[in-house]
């Protein structure tokens, strides 16, 4: 043991050695170049290369997605203003046809109404002038019984005869 | 095989009988054993160079293993030596620990080559698998945790400088804890060299964030010239405690993890106990082993996260002064 101490310290592990020295630099430079030609080169540039594309891959990712999204958002805006405009053709058409069904009815009853009341108008018109061409028949038929009597009253036999005839003719003449 | 027949032929007395005394530290086996043990640390001894007395001591050998040598060994087979090479004057021999670093960029080139052409062959639209998707992981924690997060803006310069020194430290730690196996990262000429380049790099980046003027201003950290003669040094000190800090933790922690498991396996060789070794070195060692395999790792991480640290603290642009340096 304190041989070994001995050794270290008169310079066995600490001796210097250019040989050494040269070697290890020329062998050191000589791997560097090489590998720093053949390999780190491209290991390296393929590395950054493929860190740049997935980086951008990322990016295409994130944009398609905010694209992606985008779209998704303008057709539910899209959908929900069809939505919007069917429900609005449907209550417009509903209004529509309560409106035409209510304006129809009531011009039917409008209709109705007026046509009763020409109706009516004319019924009365009817019986106005039937009681009129009646009454004035009546009356004719009264002047032309006062005249027959009057003529009959010049005999009263013949009087009598006169008016049962009258009758007579007159209820043959209804009939 | 010739081991398996003779396994199947012996029968349990025969081996409760050797092994028995063996466990107790007796027996003609077992001192022949501890001869043996001795004999080999008295060959490591001579080959170490520390040769210098007769009976060389468990500390001579676990040094033996952890310094750099000039042979490859690969004990019961034998060892050759490595060419020695000097160049004016400098001695540039291939050592163990060059035949390792040699090793770990020969294992980093096949890797990454392949999982490079990987990556051209399948682009980036598609996910990578197997080696090439474990690697990945590795290259995304270090650009992410480490670069980014603590470089910031213009971190991608330095990502080749990180990551090769991430995996050129982890690829040499794991290589000292294979058989046969040493760790290059355990000579602190290795760790120092790397810990230069990221003290240059550091400079560099402060000058070109600050220009040179802020880069000298800095040095006075904004106190009255009055003070800049205490400073200016303890400012310029500060410069290289960083890279030598780096340094020391290195090679301190990966000659640590091979000193315990060597120390412990030695117990049982210094006690001459089978008991010993059965109960105590074996399963400590494991157990440190794991925790090597974890600081192998970490090790590495640290190295790359300070380098990282400083670079950002170096080039970062608020003059909020520097954080507590991490340990």
């Amino acid at each position: 043991m304190l041989t070994t101490g001995f050794i270290v310290l008169s310079g066995g592990l600490l001796d210097p050695n250019p040989g050494l020295i040269f070697w290890t630099t020329v062998t050191f430079l000589i791997v560097l170049f090489i590998l720093k030609k053949f390999t780190w080169g491209p290991m390296l540039s393929a590395l950054e290369e493929r860190e740049k594309s997935i980086q951008a891959s990322i990016d295409r990712a994130q944009t398609a997605k905010e694209e992606a999204e985008e779209v998704l958002k303008k057709n539910r805006d899209l959908l929900a203003k069809a939505d919007a405009e069917a429900e609005k053709i449907v209550r417009e058409g509903k209004e529509y046809g309560d409106k035409l069904r209510a304006d129809i009815t009531e011009k039917a009853q409008t209709e109705a109404s007026r046509m009763i009341a020409t109706a009516k108008e004319e019924i009365e018109q009817e019986k106005r002038r039937a009681l009129t061409e009646l009454r004035t028949e009546v009356a004719d038929l009264a002047v032309k019984g006062a005249e027959k009597i009057i003529m009959a009253n010049l005999d009263a036999a013949k009087q009598k005869n006169i008016i049962d005839s009258m009758i007579k003719d007159l209820s043959e003449n209804r009939n | 095989m010739k081991r398996f027949s003779a396994l199947r032929a012996g029968d349990f007395t025969r081996i409760a009988i050797l092994i028995i005394p063996l466990l107790f530290g007796f027996g003609t086996f077992a001192n022949a054993a501890s001869d043996a043990g001795h004999g080999e640390a008295a060959a490591h001894g001579e080959d170490g160079g520390h040769g210098g007395h007769g009976e060389e001591s468990a500390g001579d050998v676990i040094m033996h293993h952890i310094l750099d040598s000039n042979k490859m060994e690969f004990d019961p087979f034998g060892s050759f030596a490595l060419p020695k090479l000097v160049i004016g004057g400098f001695d540039l021999s291939i050592t163990k620990h060059v035949v390792f670093m040699w090793l770990a960029a020969i294992i980093l080139l096949a890797v990454f080559l392949y999982v490079g052409n990987y990556y051209k062959r399948i682009g980036s639209r598609k996910a990578p698998g197997g080696v090439a998707n474990v690697m990945e992981a590795i290259v995304q924690f270090i650009r992410l945790d480490v670069a980014k997060s603590n470089i910031g803006e213009g971190y991608e310069r330095h990502m080749p400088y990180l990551l090769t020194v991430f995996v050129f430290i982890l690829v040499l730690n794991l290589l000292g804890l294979i058989p046969y196996g040493a760790s290059a990262t355990g000579n602190i000429n290795v760790t120092l060299t790397l810990s230069v380049f990221t003290f240059f790099i550091t400079q560099v980046a402060a000058v070109k964030a600050h220009g040179i003027k802020g880069y000298l201003a800095h040095l006075t950290a904004g106190t009255h010239p009055a003070l800049w003669i205490i400073m200016i040094p303890i400012e310029f000190i500060g410069l290289f405690t960083k890279p030598i800090a780096l340094t020391i933790r290195l090679f301190a922690n990966m000659t640590a993890g091979h000193i315990v498991i060597l120390s412990l396996i030695f117990i049982s060789f210094i006690l001459k106990s089978f008991i010993v070794a059965v109960f105590v070195s074996v399963p400590f060692s494991v157990i440190i082993y794991l925790l090597e395999i974890f600081i192998a790792f970490l090790q590495a991480f640290i190295f790359t996260m300070l380098s990282a640290l400083f670079i950002g603290l170096a080039s970062s642009h608020d003059e909020s002064h520097e954080p507590e340096a991490a340990h």
